[in-house]
């Protein structure tokens, strides 16, 4: 006990004074909940929408008033050019222009029909696909305002309720999986590297002539990766919450077991990358292939697993983020218990035993 | 917890021991005896196989083929005991460059399993003995050259081995700081410790107390630096080493 905590507190002085770890560490995880919630933003809110307005009719002045007040929508910081309106979706100043052409107050006052005419910015299709769907909604609701209390339009509606993420955040569906791309980014990123790190410059030879036991040297070196893994993990929790407000319905309890497991399998990941080479540079560069990449492409954190084709899926069954980003939303949108979390409870065991079957047979005292 | 070594044995024993890594033999059937108290040395060329012996011995590589024992431990299955009574120091700086001198001498101290009150007694002692002075409280990465050395001597005598294995312990410093090296060694090997030594600098080589000269693996010539040099009727030990290498290597052609 007494190595191991000695090993544990020198790999926290390594940490603590190596300006790349404590970057790696600390910020790395707050700048993924930014980048990840703020940054690749899959919501439509304040879309910048121009209005060419050539009724100027009350009517137009009310729509225009409407599309505005919707938090969709937002006006340019410039208004357009009646000679070449385009030019606002060149420059990007706007991502779409609606008209509201001569006649549109008078037709809607008599009941007529009335066509209104939008272009779209379609260079990014999400959005430009976004926008006409909800700019149809504000119309409607527009429309529907102007009837009488009583009028009651005849036909068939879909009453829709989404569930678990009723907003359709895109934050509230990625910041859980960036929990798991964390993790998995401490574990093993930065165990296979300080543990590479002490082959190359011989520390670990020097250690390894000591009578220390392998078995203390991977324990004190590891503890301190789960604790600081453990504690990222609850800032990028707690920034979820606070900045994003993502709801944790399910228990943390069971997200506390399931990231335990989840860890140890990152860990053995780690340490069998670091028993594969040599160098420092390689540690890295195989770490980040076999752990950071996989994670963030196959696990599903992003990109759904099974638009993939054949092969990335059959591979994406050996990430172990696969099935931890499940676990993680399903507990913490959807109050998953662990009954229906079996399946991946099962898999990612499996995959921790196997892994650290390997990882504990290639660690040994000698080093070659 | 302190296993006493068997007594009444060399400090360092082989038969025959070899060492192949696939079709290449690194360390070929060297038989050797070093006593306690006493400086041996290993002077070869680069490649030679002093490294891969050393490493042999204490407890980092599994032998090919042969015996040894080292503090009367087998090293082929008693590298756990071994490791108690041996210090080692590799040709390459190997404490931490981002501890502090003490910082490292306390990371080894609990490494070795001393106590608390054992250990610091024991950092002062040395602190003093090796003139560290100041230079414990620096960061280990920013020491001169020499002051690192001491600190890797300081670290690897901390827990008293009884048996010091040195791999090119003065690469690379200047000789007044050799010379004083040399001296701390001395006292070392006079209190009862066994060094072992692999140099490929002469003068080096003439303070050992008895020498191996090793040349493609294998040992070639042994014996006490003197008796060496009567024997080839040589001045030098350069001229020694260089004409036993060259008729070697003229017997192979």
């Amino acid at each position: 006990m007494h190595r191991i905590r000695f090993i544990a507190q020198k790999e926290f002085y390594h940490i603590m004074r190596d300006f790349r770890s404590l970057l790696i560490v600390i910020i790395m995880p707050v700048m993924m909940i930014f980048l990840y919630g703020y940054a690749i933003n899959m919501d439509i809110e304040n879309v910048t929408l121009a209005i060419v307005d050539l009724d100027h009719s009350l009517e137009s002045r009310q729509l225009t008033e409407r599309f505005y007040r919707s938090p969709y929508f937002s006006r340019p910081d410039a208004e357009p050019d009646l000679n070449d309106p385009d030019r606002l979706l060149r420059s990007g100043r706007a991502a779409a222009i609606l008209y509201l052409p001569v006649g549109f107050g008078r037709a809607l006052t008599r009941g007529e029909d009335f066509e209104l005419g939008m272009t779209v910015d379609g260079s990014d299709a999400n959005l430009a696909a976004a926008v006409q769907a909800y700019s149809n909604g504000v119309l409607f609701e527009f429309l529907m305002d102007r009837l009488p209390p009583d009028f009651d339009i005849p036909g068939v509606r879909i009453s829709q309720q989404v569930l678990y993420n009723p907003d359709l955040k895109s934050s509230h569906f990625l910041v859980p999986g960036l929990v798991a791309i964390v993790l998995m980014l401490i574990s093993a990123l930065m165990t296979s590297i300080t543990i590479a790190r002490e082959k190359e410059s011989g520390t670990m030879e020097q250690l390894l002539t000591t009578p220390v036991k392998p078995r203390e040297v991977l324990i004190g070196k590891l503890l301190p990766y789960v604790v600081i893994a453990f504690f990222d993990g609850i800032l990028v929790l707690l920034f979820a919450r606070l900045v994003f407000g993502v709801p944790f319905v399910g228990s943390h309890l069971l997200l506390l077991f399931f990231g335990l497991i989840y860890v140890t399998t990152a860990l053995s990941i780690g340490i069998l990358v670091s028993s594969l080479v040599s160098t420092l540079r390689e540690a890295t560069m195989l770490a980040q292939l076999s752990t950071l990449l996989p994670s963030v492409m196959l696990s599903g954190f992003i990109f759904a697993i099974k638009n993939m084709p054949f092969v990335l899926q059959a591979l994406s069954h050996l990430v172990a983020a696969r099935y931890f980003v499940v676990i993680i939303r399903g507990i913490m949108l959807k109050e998953a218990g662990f009954s229906v979390l079996i399946p991946q409870a099962a898999a990612l065991i499996l995959l921790m035993l196997a892994l650290m079957t390997i990882a504990a047979t290639k660690f040994s005292t000698r080093v070659s | 917890m302190i296993v006493p070594a068997p007594a009444h044995t060399h400090a360092v024993e082989t038969e025959q021991l070899s060492r192949l890594f696939g079709s290449f033999t690194a360390v070929d059937r060297v038989s050797l005896r070093v006593n306690y108290g006493e400086i041996f040395g290993f002077l070869g060329a680069n490649g030679a196989g002093k490294t891969t012996a050393i490493r042999m011995l204490c407890g980092l590589l599994m032998p090919s083929s042969g015996s040894g024992r080292v503090a009367g431990f087998d090293v082929y299955r008693q590298s756990e005991l071994i490791k108690r009574h041996i210090g080692y120091m590799s040709q390459k700086f190997s404490l931490y460059p981002d501890l502090t001198g003490r910082e490292n001498l306390d990371f080894y101290g609990a490494a070795y399993g001393l106590g608390n009150t054992a250990l610091r007694a024991r950092i002062d002692e040395l602190t003093e003995r090796l003139e560290l002075g100041q230079f414990i409280h620096q960061l280990a990465g920013k020491l001169p050259v020499g002051w690192r050395q001491r600190l890797a001597l300081a670290a690897a005598i901390l827990h008293r081995p009884r048996i010091l294995f040195l791999d090119e312990p003065t690469g690379g410093v200047d000789p007044v700081f050799r010379r004083k090296f040399w001296g701390l060694l001395y006292e070392l090997a006079e209190s009862g410790v066994a060094i072992f030594v692999t140099t490929h600098y002469m003068d080096e080589a003439e303070y050992c107390g008895r020498l191996s000269i090793m040349h493609r693996g294998g040992i070639i010539e042994q014996g006490r630096p003197f008796e060496l040099k009567k024997k080839h009727a040589t001045a030098s030990l350069e001229d020694l080493f260089v004409n036993l290498i060259l008729s070697r290597e003229a017997e192979r052609a």
